[in-house]
């Protein structure tokens, strides 16, 4: 899946990263595997590889994550039950979760994203630790647009409709201001505030749909 | 140490993915909750792009990542193939830092 090919290219960048900050080949496959969130990762091979204290690197890790609460409460029930359902909830993530919103098959898309995640994103971590070096610099070939474009081209349909677009445009304006000022992950949160405005949205089309 | 925090980080992070599913078998929410719910998950990844598109460490990224982003815009809009989506994305913002 192209998905999970982009995942596993962002990976290598990680891997590589993480070797060169001076931890061991197996750290990125391993913390790749068991917490399985990019951009934490990224985050605490950063803050350790700079000398920062392990403390610091947990916190700022879990403040990116946060994001994966209001995920888990707007995931549509694709998780299943039993022993499933424990491992349904450890491959939530960004990708997981746009294909949970945007595809017809919910369950399905939900779970061949996240499966395939949880298999690319620590190969990908693996080969590039083996790299190492010989990856001088991942943004040399622009793996840092393949991100955001990645998630924009998924979430791009739901945008479409005007009744989500205008709280989500409103959400990154928030987000993009508090950037500067808030720690890493709390921007993410604060563009929930644009929720505020939906209840409003949703009244004028009602108004409008009468008249 | 390291192993430790590393631990803390995927136990944590583990926690908070669990929780909204809790949250959500346990509680029965109000309609009008439920529709915030939907669209707070469009929110949410709509500002993970803007901040990752144009932001880099607390102030803002160099102008070839946004711009190979809204090359991916553009050619999303336009329902072109995923796969030359991203592909542009990265050559887009590659070419401009060879410039």
């Amino acid at each position: 899946m192209l998905v999970c090919l982009a995942v596993g290219a962002t990976a290598v960048s990680y891997g590589a990263i993480s070797v060169a900050s001076g931890l061991p080949f197996w750290f990125p496959v391993v913390m790749g595997t068991l917490v399985l969130a990019g951009s934490s990762e990224f985050l605490f091979v950063g803050i350790v590889g700079a000398g920062g204290s392990p403390v610091a690197a947990v916190l700022a890790g879990l403040l990116v994550n946060s994001r994966h609460l209001p995920y888990g409460l707007a995931l549509p029930d694709v998780l299943g039950g039993g022993w499933r359902r424990w491992l349904g909830v450890h491959i939530m993530n960004d990708e997981s979760v746009v294909f949970a919103l945007t595809r017809k098959d919910p369950a399905r898309s939900y779970w061949e994203c996240g499966i395939g995640v949880l298999l690319c994103w620590p190969l990908g971590a693996l080969l590039g630790a083996a790299l190492g070096s010989a990856v001088s610099d991942p943004n040399d070939f622009g793996l840092d647009a393949m991100f955001p474009a990645v998630i924009l081209a998924l979430i791009l349909p739901q945008l479409r409709d005007a009744k989500a677009r205008r709280p989500a445009l409103l959400g990154a304006v928030i987000a993009l201001v508090c950037v500067p000022l808030l720690p890493v992950g709390l921007p993410l949160l604060a563009s929930l505030g644009a929720l505020a405005v939906v209840p409003f949205l949703d009244r004028t089309t009602v108004e409008q749909g009468q008249a | 140490m390291i192993v430790a925090a590393m631990l803390t980080l995927a136990v944590g992070t583990y926690l908070i993915r669990l929780a909204g599913p809790l949250l959500r078998t346990r509680i029965t929410f109000p309609p009008g909750a439920e529709r915030l719910l939907d669209v707070s998950a469009v929110v949410l990844l709509t500002a993970l792009v803007a901040v990752t598109a144009l932001t880099e460490g607390g102030g803002p990224a160099d102008a070839a990542r946004p711009a190979g982003v809204l090359v991916a815009g553009v050619l999303a809009w336009r329902k072109a193939p995923f796969m030359a989506i991203v592909l542009a994305a990265a050559a887009t913002t590659a070419l401009l830092r060879l410039l």
